[in-house]
């Protein structure tokens, strides 16, 4: 195991990082925006080379970034929480029992606190985990989960969701969620406001007098407008984009480590391919938490198609290929002593 | 002058590796301990649990008096052991005596219907699943401080304060070769 701490450690080092650059990247883009709306707007314009005027925009922009920041590390597990619908997990029930101790039971295997449980009305099985820190997780699952599953086949989703919490998944997605619904908000007000005011055209025209000196400013004014229709375009694109390549090698490596805490690759295995089965989408999920769950929740996302572009625009590597990797795992194992764990994984309930 | 300047870099470079290591060895150290107190506090758990069960159970189970004979004792014998060693035989005999009850449990259907029984069984599977997560998290804390404790050079750092290898967790030999509870053990010959 000593390995695999170590590339826990790493894990984690590399989630705090990109978190750094999210944050950074947010915070630029929207200065960015905020300087391009400056001259949309005309609170800045280009006389002689130089710029004039007061760039409130700019500053609005960045001090909202910096907000936005605050509020999606300090807020996003709630505001994530609340877009979904979920409510904290409450013992009503024998089955609502089995997964607060089935939570317990993993947090102690991957030697973590124990995250709250939160119960999400839903009948399509799933579950995703969010929080800041470990000390501060949270892990939602679906009704449509505690009925598809047995005990087994809990510990090894929930075994998959406490890797997240454990490798700092958790803050990175969580950030990238409340981040890009942030840029989609900017995005979508700064294009209608482009149509409002009149275009592109705008700046350059009332800047424009006849003299030559006069029109190359104008003629910044309208590139520097263009560029901010370019950005708001591309801006929510992209962002959808980083989601997407940051979340799907995770889902392999928190296979694994679901694995490393149930010594069992049949849970998760058969937890899968359960999963497969169904075909019902997520209603409280949209394109923003999608890359959260531990399958993709949206409609018709969950083909087997390969390739490029496939690969490319999809949050979730296919579940084929994670269920034949982890039998793969099982068939490795299958011919050792199992180890100490993996006594812990019998007694389900109604055998 | 650059002469002293080198070595003075490299006695400072020396001493903050020294300094990271030694700390590195605590928080290992600590961290062994605390998974040690976790399989405890599931134990002690465990012993409070096992009476109320016994309660439940036992005007339903009248053939398996010996099962639960078996669980009872080890349970005292745990509570009352001298040291640790004796202590550790008679949890694992517990571990043995509860998984057997458990799996022959499944043979009243009455017991299903009693609501009690079924949190108090509930209770029971995930006190057991705790208990061997604990000690697969402790094994593994175990292991990662022997090897620092081996591995050169942190081996130099170790020996100077001190720092002693951890004992791993041994499991009775049976409950390590019964990955999963066979319900059809009711009818093997039990087992001491």
């Amino acid at each position: 195991m000593a390995a695999a701490r170590t590339d826990f450690w790493e894990l984690e080092r590399r989630n705090r990082r990109e978190t750094v650059i999210l944050v950074a990247v947010f915070i630029v883009l929207f200065t960015v925006l905020g300087f391009g709306l400056d001259f949309v707007f005309h609170d800045l314009t280009i006389v002689d080379g130089t710029l004039a005027g007061f760039p409130m925009l700019t500053l609005i922009a960045l001090g909202f970034g910096i907000f936005q920041s605050l509020l999606s590390y300090y807020g996003g597990a709630s505001l994530v929480l609340a877009s979904v619908q979920a409510r904290e997990l409450t013992v009503d029930t024998p089955q609502h029992q089995m997964v607060l101790d089935v939570v317990h039971e993993m947090a102690l295997a991957a030697r973590m606190p124990v995250p709250t449980a939160y119960l999400m009305n839903d009948p399509s099985p799933n579950a995703f985990a969010t929080g800041r820190d470990p000390q501060h997780s949270v892990i939602c699952v679906t009704q449509g989960l505690i009925d598809t599953m047995d005990r087994e086949e809990m510990q090894g989703v929930l075994g998959h969701e406490m890797a997240h919490v454990r490798d700092y998944d958790i803050r990175t997605m969580m950030m990238i969620a409340v981040l890009v619904a942030g840029i989609a908000m900017l995005a979508d007000f700064m294009y209608r406001s482009m149509w409002y005011t009149g275009g592109v055209g705008g700046g350059g025209e009332r800047s424009g007098g006849s003299r030559d000196d006069d029109r190359s400013g104008g003629n910044a004014g309208a590139l520097i407008g263009i560029l901010v229709v370019v950005l708001a375009v591309l801006a929510p694109f992209f962002a959808q984009l980083l989601a997407m390549a940051v979340s799907r090698q995770r889902e392999y490596l928190a296979d694994a480590a679901s694995v490393e805490f149930t010594r069992n690759p049949r849970a998760l295995l058969r937890a899968l391919e359960r999963i497969a089965e169904t075909e019902s989408p997520l209603r409280n999920a949209s394109r923003g938490t999608a890359h959260m769950f531990i399958v993709n929740p949206l409609q018709g996302a969950r083909d087997d198609d390969e390739g490029f572009f496939a690969n490319l625009f999809s949050t979730h590597p296919p579940l084929r290929r994670r269920i034949e990797r982890l039998r793969a795992m099982l068939n490795e194992a299958g011919g050792e002593a199992p180890l100490a764990g993996a006594a812990a994984t019998t007694h389900t309930p109604g055998g | 002058m650059s002469g002293s300047l080198i070595f003075l870099i490299i006695l400072v470079a020396v001493a903050g590796w020294a300094m990271l290591a030694y700390n590195g060895l605590v928080s290992l150290r600590n961290q062994v301990q605390n998974a040690w107190r976790q399989i405890d506090v599931q134990l002690r758990r465990r012993h409070d649990l096992i009476p109320n069960l016994v309660e439940a159970v036992k005007g339903y189970m009248q053939f398996e008096r010996d099962t639960l004979t078996q669980v009872v004792e080890a349970r005292a014998k745990a509570v009352s052991a001298p040291d640790q060693a004796s202590r550790m035989a008679a949890e694992n005999q517990i571990t043995a005596g509860l998984g057997r009850l458990l799996a022959v449990m499944e043979n009243y259907p009455q017991l299903k219907s009693d609501q009690n029984v079924l949190k108090l069984q509930e209770e029971l599977t995930t006190t057991e699943n705790q208990i061997a997560f604990s000690r697969q998290a402790y094994n593994d804390s175990v292991m990662q401080l022997n090897t620092r404790i081996e591995s050169f050079p942190t081996n130099l750092i170790a020996s100077n304060f001190g720092f002693k290898q951890a004992e791993y967790f041994q499991g009775a030999p049976e409950d390590q070769a019964v990955p999963k509870v066979d319900l059809s053990m009711s009818g093997a010959p039990p087992r001491a």
